[in-house]
């Protein structure tokens, strides 16, 4: 479905990504482990059109899409939950989900709107007990429903998750990576971001590890928990030892 | 069978896409991890950033055997020996032997693509798999057993020898699958024929044979004398031992397993990189090995790829039997043997001269091997028991450094006849 071929990308003169290269398959859930500053939200904000790629293509369903602007790309299918969650905290609940569905709205209508809505609320209950409060008096957890919420009334393609585990309290991550593996198994294809690496490789399919813009590890979940370099990136611990 | 369809079968397309990623994190891991890359991609002012496309590849430097003798033992690993879980290593034919280490997901990759190979042959888990390569140090063994034990299975690990004793557990134990080399089967079809043993009476089914090379015709003797199926399987000490490609039921080349390697052919003497099809050198590299990857490992063998789609659906490319080495290495039994090896050892004999003749034959589907050596003058008039202490010395030195025995022949001096004015140092009588 998505396929990153050889991409860099720069910030003025800093590299953020060294020809990386990854593909996600319809239906697939995909892991970008890293740690911080390794690269991974430019990655991010570089397939949804927000970041410029300087080298590399993008292919999306088959066609190129390095260069487009945001709003086509998000057209084309690919809905991205940014880092930190970044909902209209002064609107409410309902006001932020149905802003997610603007791009659709005009050629649908109201009514497969509220049909999203409806499977928001189903996934999400507690949002639809609180559909009329201000999105900024939530908790943490509920925050990050409301941007995924929101993000998928847009029905993307493929979903895109950066972070959805940030600052939120290990019971409330799960709950939510639970939330976001049904999201797959329901055809949704997700690239999903994550410092933690561990909570992100229990319930995605493969993984990649990114290191300092470069990509250094590919393989499937249980291949990469087995593997020290993720354990390191994981731990974000520099570890190297002469072993002579 | 098809042991992984989701990759054995993948879209070409795919296949691509997966080689570029994982050669480009191969490579960034190998350069950050193995002083030896670092330091010859640095020389070459090229790094990670230079693949844009799996074809990028050919512009890096060419990784031979000595580097890895050079880099002995642990050198050219890209992981501290505590992640290592495996090593096994050469024989140390001509110097240093080459070592190899494995983690634990390589392991797990090994058995894996052993399992493709022998899905492929036709093993299911209601085969009883005897596998006849030599347990230790040589990768053979292991990692066909791993494999065949994933599939489920029930392996023999025999281990090499004692032909009575593997007929003997081949007709109790009613093995249905032999893993080994084809020669081997060869004498033990010899074997049963002698002991009066009618293969009929024998529930074998189908053979898997690697370790050396394997001619049409010494399959179509394997397959009328034993009344078995046999495939023909590839593998590389250095890069990864078997696993690496292997025939399916339609026996029309091997399928390399490219999630895993990129193949390359090149030419020899000119190292270039050669189109699709050509006859040439087989390049490897390693896409997902942890503890000791390959970059561009020349095997030395001769062979073509096939990127044509094989009947049996798999999509992945086929390479041509290898009936050749670029280079003089005989492999005899399955041992690779140099010249140059047994040159050395006749320097330290004394009384003969460093002329010698090496003739490879086949006696009853069996390699067998006769070292003609020049003594010279003095010896060459000396008693007979004189003699017989130098051929035994000979061999007694060829089975502890390179490995196998010959049948030492003393000549005269100056009795070697050169062509066209050199010595011919060794002649393959072998059916090609």
């Amino acid at each position: 479905m998505l396929r990153v071929e050889s991409v860099s990308s720069f910030y003025g003169a800093i590299q953020a990504l060294r020809n990386v290269s990854l593909h996600v398959s319809p239906g697939e859930m995909v892991a970008l482990l890293g740690a911080n500053g390794a690269g991974k939200t430019t990655l991010m904000k570089v397939i949804s059109g927000i970041h410029p790629v300087s080298k590399g293509r993008l292919v999306f369903v088959g066609q190129n899409i390095a260069g487009l602007p945001a709003e086509r790309v998000l057209r084309m299918g690919i809905g991205q939950v940014p880092e930190g969650r970044q909902i209209f905290a002064p609107l409410s609940v309902l006001d932020n989900l149905i802003l997610g569905a603007y791009v659709r709205f005009k050629g649908e209508g109201k009514k497969e709107v509220s049909k999203d809505l409806d499977f928001i609320f189903e996934l999400f209950p507690v949002l639809q007990e609180r559909q009329k409060q201000r999105a900024g008096t939530l908790s943490g957890g509920e925050q990050q429903m409301v941007a995924i919420g929101r993000t998928m009334m847009s029905r993307p393609k493929l979903l895109l998750l950066d972070e959805p585990s940030l600052g939120l309290a290990p019971l409330v991550v799960s709950g939510i990576l639970q939330t976001i593996r049904l999201l797959r198994d329901r055809g949704t294809t997700i690239l999903l971001v994550e410092q933690n690496a561990k909570a992100a490789l229990k319930v995605a399919d493969r993984g990649y590890v990114l290191e300092t813009g470069r990509i250094i590890l590919e393989g499937e979940t249980e291949d990469l928990l087995n593997n020290k370099e993720v354990q390191r990136a994981y731990l974000g611990k520099e570890y190297r030892e002469v072993w002579e | 069978m098809i042991w992984d369809r989701k990759t054995e079968c993948m879209p070409r397309g795919e296949v691509e896409q997966l080689q570029l990623e994982r050669l480009q994190s191969t490579l960034n891991r190998v350069y950050r991890n193995v002083a030896f890359y670092k330091k010859r991609f640095d020389r070459l002012k090229i790094g990670p950033d230079e693949i844009q496309s799996v074809q990028d590849l050919a512009q890096f430097p060419l990784t031979m055997k000595e580097d890895l003798r050079e880099s002995y033992p642990y050198g050219m690993f890209a992981l501290p020996l505590r992640e290592v879980v495996r090593i096994h290593s050469s024989s140390g034919v001509t110097g240093k032997p080459t070592v190899t280490g494995y983690t634990k997901n390589d392991l797990h990759h090994w058995s894996q693509l052993t399992a493709r190979v022998l899905a492929a042959g036709g093993v299911t888990k209601d085969d009883v798999v005897q596998i006849t390569f030599k347990y230790g140090l040589f990768t053979g063994a292991f990692g066909l057993h791993y494999g065949a034990e994933l599939i489920g299975a029930s392996v023999i690990p025999m281990s090499t020898g004692n032909t009575r004793k593997q007929a003997l557990i081949m007709q109790d134990y009613k093995t249905t699958a032999l893993v080994s080399t084809p020669s081997y089967a060869l004498l033990l079809a010899r074997y049963l024929e002698k002991e009066g043993i009618n293969p009929q009476s024998l529930s074998l089914k189908r053979g898997l044979f690697g370790g050396e090379p394997c001619p049409e015709s010494m399959r179509k003797e394997i397959e009328e004398r034993l009344l078995i199926q046999a495939t023909d399987n590839y593998g590389v000490s250095e890069v990864m031992g078997p696993g690496i490609s292997a025939e399916c039921e339609h026996k029309n080349g091997l399928h390399l397993y490219e999630d895993h390697f990129i193949p390359e052919i090149i030419d020899p003497q000119t190292l270039k990189v050669l189109p699709p099809g050509a006859e040439g050198e087989l390049v490897l590299t390693t896409l997902t090995k942890e503890a000791f990857p390959m970059v561009r490992y020349r095997t030395r063998d001769m062979t073509s790829l096939d990127y044509s789609p094989c009947s049996c659906g798999r999509t992945l490319v086929r390479m041509k039997k290898v009936l050749g080495r670029s280079d003089d290495i005989i492999v005899i039994k399955g041992v690779k043997v140099f010249p140059s090896q047994v040159e050395s050892i006749l320097l330290e004999v004394e009384g003969v001269e460093p002329r010698y003749q090496i003739l490879v034959e086949q006696v009853e589907g069996a390699d067998s091997l006769e070292l003609k050596v020049e003594v010279n003058e003095r010896v060459f008039s000396d008693e007979i028991k004189n003699l017989q202490n130098i051929s035994a010395q000979i061999d007694r030195k060829l089975r502890e450094i390179v490995g196998i025995s010959a049948k030492v022949k003393l000549v005269a001096p100056e009795s070697l006849q050169p062509a066209n004015g050199k010595l011919v140092k060794v002649i393959d009588r072998r059916k090609k």
